[in-house]
């Protein structure tokens, strides 16, 4: 049996854009949030380094300054006009969260203490600036826990540990979702006025990553399976600190803090690459570099790692603490707790002692679903989907352009949470519920019978496993044509493998057989357009670098990428049929475009 | 290296009480308990259930009991609770609370008693005039630090012998989740939560068993905190 729901506003996720859009919506509209997760377990709760505002509590800042940095670090592909509410709207929401109950770290006069991070910068690019606000190394779980807590306060209502499986948009008017409830396997309608989807990123479809088992990226897939455009997903971020094989991140906070990369000669070879900014350069960056370093044999005993060395007496050598000043131990211990455990839980070394390996690991989407400033979610380069929104990672505003600068991600997820959910609730006011087609379920029943149904040869976890091997190899730091073309061909091989799943669990109770293999699904569709999107853009920008087309190309490239699903289709399975691109511009205000250098 | 895992399992829709489920894995030893109960999932059995999110101790998802005590799977590695070829080791849910399948808990009535504590900020006067930050200083800050660490796994509330003995108890989740903002010189709820702290199922059903503290995997020390909680309404001073 099928239950049904009525919502003014039903918010998809319960991370930071999530509980954010849920908190503003709720002051006028009646909301639920409906997660996969328990709204404390998302990812948002692992960013660790902090979250950036020009509040110029440690030294003068300006908005203006976040701004051109964000443009700057995503190698100008980010829309100006975005990037400009993002770095003006952060000042009041950080004060915002402040006002919640948020525990910032404090400076000696009270107010909320701020430190460096990559490609954040005084006066257009000069030197590094301390501009991220912070709670030691737990900046997203504090942000994570007050807006849960805020969400308790003001009543919001929860269903929790509820799948997502669908978005239902006919005549291009959102009317609300399909949910598998994960305790019974039952299904239930959404009915809403306005939907907003904030279910985070899909980092999953790679071997090494700090993504969560969880980072599946569904409602964006059934956004595509429902002929709706994903933009710049060719743009994956690999962060340049995750721990050597696990790519669990050690947070760029540590380098903000002083650290330093050392390669197999000792060498703190930043400052070859990036004379300014060195190790607190931006991560597409520092990425590559790593990668030079070990091509050309300087990883650490030849092989594919280099050091992160936060050891107080390597930084107080290089002189790479902020301001150039000493920092000691007692420092590091309080301000980077988390991180230096990761190290001693995970790797067994005391990174007090003895530097930590580390490698790049696949971080953050910069692409997903497009948005206008107000988190409308776009059907086209132009009109909106009525009463569908989205925000956070797994939407593109674009604020990141080709790659995101550290911190944003947290301050994306604030402010444009934050503007989505005024933006559905005014949207929601003389709105009136548009009416569920009676089919409206049909499309997720039919898929899930499929999969439970399951008696062929292939175990998801195998095929997920190749998928992920597969993006690592060939849709990483690195890429060039060959390779991307493999990860395309490869990745319909694999939905071909897809059709023969076998299911163990055949029953109701938390069946997470049968949703595991509805995530695999879903990461196929999306790694497939990732790879395709990357193999169609013959240029390198920000986090996409192809070795046969070493150079941006303004000319042909400056404009995102709009992926569609070729055919008539519209439902809730793996696709299977070509994509189709459009390009559209990117919206350029006070920045023209110039060579990227720190 | 082969470990031999020894698994809690219980499927409502089939089974009449719990049975261990034994398999084993071929595993690194710096590979995480959470890994290996995925090839028992992935390759073995994919009927057998654990929640897991983040797998590196952030999101609080996989408490389970190993070998008897209350750990996160993904912060346990094989290395540290096994020492030759073929060891067992033992898994099974967190006590307390109602199992629905294997290793998978209702965590409803967890998160019921974190509620009832107030667990959010509470100050209803007015803003700073300049539009910016409250003012706290750096003491001020450090004196909730502890609490704050929470992830709400409910390692220590499952491990604490008042709550086994009565689950209307709040537990110990909920008591450092209060102290946060009792203690938090910015939060105006303070006498409200205490209220609630003092009555029968508060925070006087702690017997000081310290089980709490060594169960915790943020290493907050419960106890210590329960016991400033019980001092401040003790006293009714609150420092």
């Amino acid at each position: 049996m099928t239950k049904h729901h009525q919502f003014d506003a039903i918010i998809v996720g319960g991370g930071g854009a999530g509980l954010e859009a849920a908190l503003h919506a709720s002051k006028s509209a009646n909301v639920a949030v409906v997660t996969k997760l328990y709204p404390t377990r998302s990812h948002t709760g692992t960013a660790q380094g902090g979250i950036a505002a020009a509040l110029g509590n440690m030294e003068p800042d300006s908005w203006e300054w976040h701004m051109y940095d964000t443009v700057k670090g995503g190698d100008y592909l980010v829309d100006q006009d975005a990037a400009e509410i993002l770095a003006r709207d952060a000042i009041d929401a950080i004060i915002e969260l402040e006002h919640m109950g948020l525990p910032f770290d404090r400076t000696p006069d009270g107010k909320i203490e701020q430190r460096r991070f990559g490609g954040h910068t005084a006066n257009f690019g000069e030197k590094a600036v301390m501009r991220a606000c912070k709670a030691a190394d737990r900046t997203g779980h504090m942000i994570l826990q007050t807006l849960y807590q805020q969400c308790i306060k003001n009543k919001v209502n929860f269903f929790n540990e509820y799948f997502v499986t669908d978005i239902i948009v006919e005549d291009n008017v959102c009317r609300g979702v399909v949910a598998i409830n994960v305790a019974d396997s039952e299904v239930h309608l959404f009915h809403a006025k306005a939907v907003l989807i904030a279910s985070g990123g899909f980092g999953k479809m790679f071997k090494v990553t700090s993504n969560a088992h969880t980072l599946t990226g569904d409602p964006v897939a059934a956004y595509y399976r429902r002929g709706l455009p994903l933009e710049d997903m060719e743009f994956f971020q690999f962060h340049p600190t995750g721990i050597y094989k696990l790519g669990i991140l050690l947070s760029e906070a540590a380098r903000g803090e002083g650290a330093i990369f050392i390669n197999d000669k000792g060498e703190r070879f930043m400052e070859r690459y990036m004379p300014t900014l060195k190790d607190l350069a931006p991560r597409d960056i520092c990425s590559r570099c790593i990668y030079e370093e070990v091509r050309a044999g300087r990883g650490i005993g030849g092989k594919d790692y280099v050091y992160m060395d936060f050891r107080p007496g390597t930084i107080n050598k290089f002189k790479s603490g902020p301001g150039g000043r000493d920092v000691t131990r007692e420092h590091l211990e309080k301000a980077l707790p988390d991180i230096l455990e990761f190290a001693r839980v995970y790797m067994g070394i005391d990174p007090m002692k003895d530097p930590v390996p580390i490698q790049p690991t696949a971080h953050y989407a910069m692409g997903g679903i497009p948005t206008d400033a107000d988190g409308r979610a776009l059907a086209d380069n132009t009109n909106v989907v009525t009463g569908l929104y989205a925000a956070g990672e797994c939407a593109c505003v674009s604020v990141h352009g080709a790659n995101r600068l550290g911190t944003n991600s947290l301050v994306d997820l604030v402010v444009f949470g934050r503007r989505g959910g005024k933006a559905m609730a005014d949207f929601c006011k003389p709105a009136g519920f548009a009416p569920l087609p009676i089919t409206a379920a049909a499309d997720t029943i039919a898929e899930f019978d499929r999969i439970r149904a399951g008696r062929g040869s292939e175990r998801a976890a195998a095929i997920r496993a190749d998928l992920q091997n597969m993006m690592t190899n060939y849709v990483g730091v690195f890429r060039n044509g060959p390779d991307m073309q493999k990860a395309v061909e490869g990745v319909r091989e694999l939905k071909a493998r897809f059709k023969n799943i076998k299911t163990d669990d055949t029953g109701k109770i938390f069946n997470t057989d049968v949703l595991e293999t509805f995530e695999l699904g879903c990461l196929l569709d999306l790694a497939e357009v990732t790879a395709a999107a990357a193999l169609r853009r013959t240029e390198t920008r920000g986090g996409h670098a192809r070795e046969d087309f070493q150079e941006r190309d303004d000319a042909n490239w400056l404009n995102h990428s709009m992926a569609y699903r070729a055919d008539d289709k519209r439902d809730a399975a793996v696709t299977r049929c070509d994509i189709r691109f459009e390009n559209k511009p990117v919206t350029i205000t006070k920045f023209q475009p110039k060579e990227r250098k720190y | 290296m082969k470990v031999h895992l020894k698994i809690k399992r219980f499927n409502p829709e089939k089974d009449s009480k719990s049975w261990w489920g034994e398999y084993d894995v071929n595993v690194d030893p710096t590979d995480r308990v959470l890994d290996a109960l995925h090839l028992v999932k992935w390759y073995q059995d994919g009927t057998f259930n654990v929640r897991r999110s983040c797998a590196h101790g952030v999101c609080g998802s996989d408490a389970v009991r190993i070998n008897g005590q209350n750990r996160l799977a993904c912060k346990v590695l094989i290395q540290d609770i096994v020492k030759n070829d073929g060891d067992t080791i033992t898994v099974e849910p967190i006590l307390g609370l109602p199992v629905i399948k294997d290793l998978i808990v209702d965590m409803e009535p967890f998160f019921d008693h974190y509620k009832s504590v107030m667990p959010y900020f509470v100050n209803d006067e007015a803003l700073p005039a300049d539009g910016r930050e409250r003012l706290q200083n750096i003491a001020d800050r450090e004196r909730y630090d502890q609490g704050t660490k929470c992830i709400l796994c409910a390692c220590c509330t499952t491990s604490c012998p008042s709550f086994w003995l009565n689950d209307d108890y709040v537990g110990p989740a909920a008591v450092v989740q209060a102290h946060r903002f009792i203690f938090d010189s910015r939060d105006r709820a303070a006498e409200e939560r205490l209220k609630i702290l003092n009555e029968q199922m508060g925070v006087w059903r702690c017997r000081t068993a310290f089980n709490c503290t060594n169960a915790c995997p943020r290493e907050i020390p419960v106890t210590q905190l329960i016991g400033e909680v019980k001092k401040a309404l003790a006293t009714g001073e609150i420092r």
